[in-house]
């Protein structure tokens, strides 16, 4: 046995994964369609630690939503490898890895704001007080104290997106994934909402990834971004934000900001032009 | 206090405007035109066999006649009216000359008929949603049953449950069943189908099972399909149950007086009893309205 051999060990390998929260390997999802496959993603390697928030961006199709319906076992790799947590996706999911966002709210109608909010708490058999106690708190996270009588029309587009985010975390799940959560809110309540995330994410440092078409949400938001490109949806670059993780609206105007968007820019226009 | 009770008035005004009048103006031409009809379809009856035959009477004497036979081809409302009232004042409730006796039979076995008929449809809804292969093997003769016409089905449901040994309510309710289960079925398969797919795909993230996803998402959702087809059940059951009444010898129930009414040329009878089967589908459809309307309140989409 030789020195080398080491950290190929089963138990350093294993170590070495556990702090990983997603690996993805070669990974490729191909569409069979009437006249040519569609390859939506092509060979992705990406791995992402514990508590990072990594934006995907990229134009409609580069497959950054296919990306990470395939880390929540929503989709279904045609080639490669996923683990999530050291698992595969779908025991990821099956274990309550991660919440998912998704682009529209999707409230119950017929629930109230905290019993939406308690909905995955009683899909996993927890106690009635319990679950409300815990909706309470998620509810007071997301500034929404008062509100859990109401029903979601009662609610502005913004708070039925902030219910959805408290229903994702309200099982505590190690990964949050969000769809362009605030894709289809105005710009003021889509910077305010931006403003909340980033200081929930400062406090509790759980892994985000975060899908987005804005590279100002995405330079704000992320410490890292994995830019992206169509035909056959690939990662074009990976940028590392110098960005302090402490952060405020404020910070849109300075130098370092403009020169991270500025970046992801020229990888955005690189990945056109191939 | 004055102007509280005064602007309370004047809005009770304005709705009677809107909804009373329309409704007050139609049933005065229904009236109108019903004593119209009495008056042309009675004539001939009356001048043969209750005007004296050698002509001496007055276009008054007519109309007087026409308003007040004893078998008339069609009944004046007020005749319909009195036979009505007679009927509930008249008589003790246990009285078959009651007819809120036959109300009470009727709906019994329509009410049977139409839980059982729900509970079918809600069953038969479930599994086909959960099921492509009896998506396909019971719709088709879900369809085709209803081409059946229930006058046929309703003697052999009949002398069938008749020789297991049940009688009474049960082979009624049977028929009435066979009327309800149809709209309930189709109006579930689509309101279990109703959720959206992020819907669907966010119970799967939450790793929810079948009956998890089916009693927090697909069975609430169908609720707005549910209650219109539950209206339409109770009414087609209403009707189930009073053909179902035809065949056992006319004994009891709203459909057994309107076929003694015509044993008998009792045209009178008929019709009161008529208007209040009109009455039964109208009360039962209000409740179930009542009910959606409780179930519903908070659903409401601006």
């Amino acid at each position: 046995m030789t020195i080398s051999e080491v950290p190929t060990s089963p138990l350093a390998a294993s170590l070495a994964s556990a702090r990983l929260a997603v690996k993805v390997r070669n990974a490729s999802v191909i569409y069979q369609t009437a006249d040519t496959p569609v390859h939506a993603l092509e060979r992705i390697d990406l791995d992402i630690n514990e508590g990072e928030f990594v934006a995907l961006i990229g134009p409609s199709g580069c497959g950054k939503t296919t990306l990470m319906r395939v880390i929540a076992d929503l989709e279904k790799i045609s080639g490669g490898e996923v683990l999530v947590n050291g698992v595969t996706p779908h025991e990821a999911r099956l274990a309550r890895a991660y919440g998912y966002v998704f682009q529209a709210p999707a409230l119950f109608p017929w629930r109230t704001v905290l019993a939406n909010v308690t909905l995955p708490l009683q899909i996993q058999g927890r106690s009635k007080a319990d679950s409300k106690d815990i909706a309470l708190e998620h509810l007071a996270r997301v500034g929404l104290t008062g509100f859990e009588g109401k029903y979601p029309w009662q609610l502005s587009g913004g708070m039925q997106q902030r219910v959805s985010i408290a229903r994702a975390l309200s099982f505590e799940p190690k990964i949050l994934m969000m769809d362009e959560p605030f894709g289809a809110l105005d710009e003021i309540t889509r910077d305010r909402l931006n403003e909340q995330l980033q200081q929930l994410w400062q406090r509790e440092r759980r892994t985000v990834v975060f899908v987005t078409h804005s590279i100002a949400e995405a330079v704000y938001l992320a410490t890292r971004i994995v830019v992206m490109s169509p035909r056959p949806g690939r990662i074009v670059k990976v940028i590392e934000s110098p960005l302090p993780d402490e952060r405020h609206l404020g910070l849109r105007d300075s130098p370092e900001f403009i020169a991270v968007a500025h970046a992801v820019r020229e990888a955005l226009a690189d990945g056109h032009h191939d | 206090m004055g102007t509280m009770t005064d602007t309370a008035f004047k809005r009770g005004v304005a709705e009677f405007r809107r909804q009373g009048v329309p409704v007050a103006a139609m049933l005065l031409l229904v009236l109108l035109a019903w004593y119209g009809g009495t008056w042309a379809l009675n004539a001939p009856g009356a001048i043969e066999r209750v005007l004296p035959p050698d002509g001496a009477w007055t276009w008054q004497d007519l109309l007087a006649a026409t308003m007040d036979m004893q078998r008339p081809v069609l009944p004046a409302p007020h005749q319909v009216a009195l036979d009505f009232w007679s009927s509930l004042v008249d008589w003790p409730l246990d009285s078959p000359r009651n007819l809120m006796y036959h109300v009470a039979v009727t709906a019994e076995s329509t009410l049977w008929g139409f839980v059982m008929g729900t509970i079918l449809g809600l069953v038969l809804s479930v599994c086909i949603v959960h099921s492509r292969t009896l998506d396909r093997a019971l719709l088709p003769w879900i369809v085709a049953s209803q081409t059946v016409p229930v006058l046929a089905i309703a003697p052999i449901v009949l002398v069938i449950l008749g020789s297991l040994g049940f009688s009474g309510v049960a082979p009624k309710a049977v028929i009435a069943m066979y009327l309800c289960f149809f709209p309930v079925t189709v109006a579930m398969v689509q309101g279990l189908r109703s959720p959206q797919v992020i819907e669907t795909e966010m119970m799967h993230t939450y790793a929810a099972s079948r009956w998890q996803a089916l009693w927090l998402l697909r069975l609430p959702s169908a609720l707005p399909f549910l209650f219109p087809a539950l209206r339409v059940g109770i009414a087609a059951g209403l009707v189930g149950a009073m053909v179902a009444e035809l065949p056992t010898g006319a004994v009891a129930g709203l459909g057994a007086r309107l076929l003694t009414g015509s044993y008998y040329g009792n045209t009178i009878q008929i019709w009161s009893a008529l208007v209040m089967s009109a009455l039964l589908g109208l009360a039962l459809t209000s409740v179930v309205a009542l009910v959606e309307r409780a179930m519903l309140r908070h659903r409401h989409q601006p």
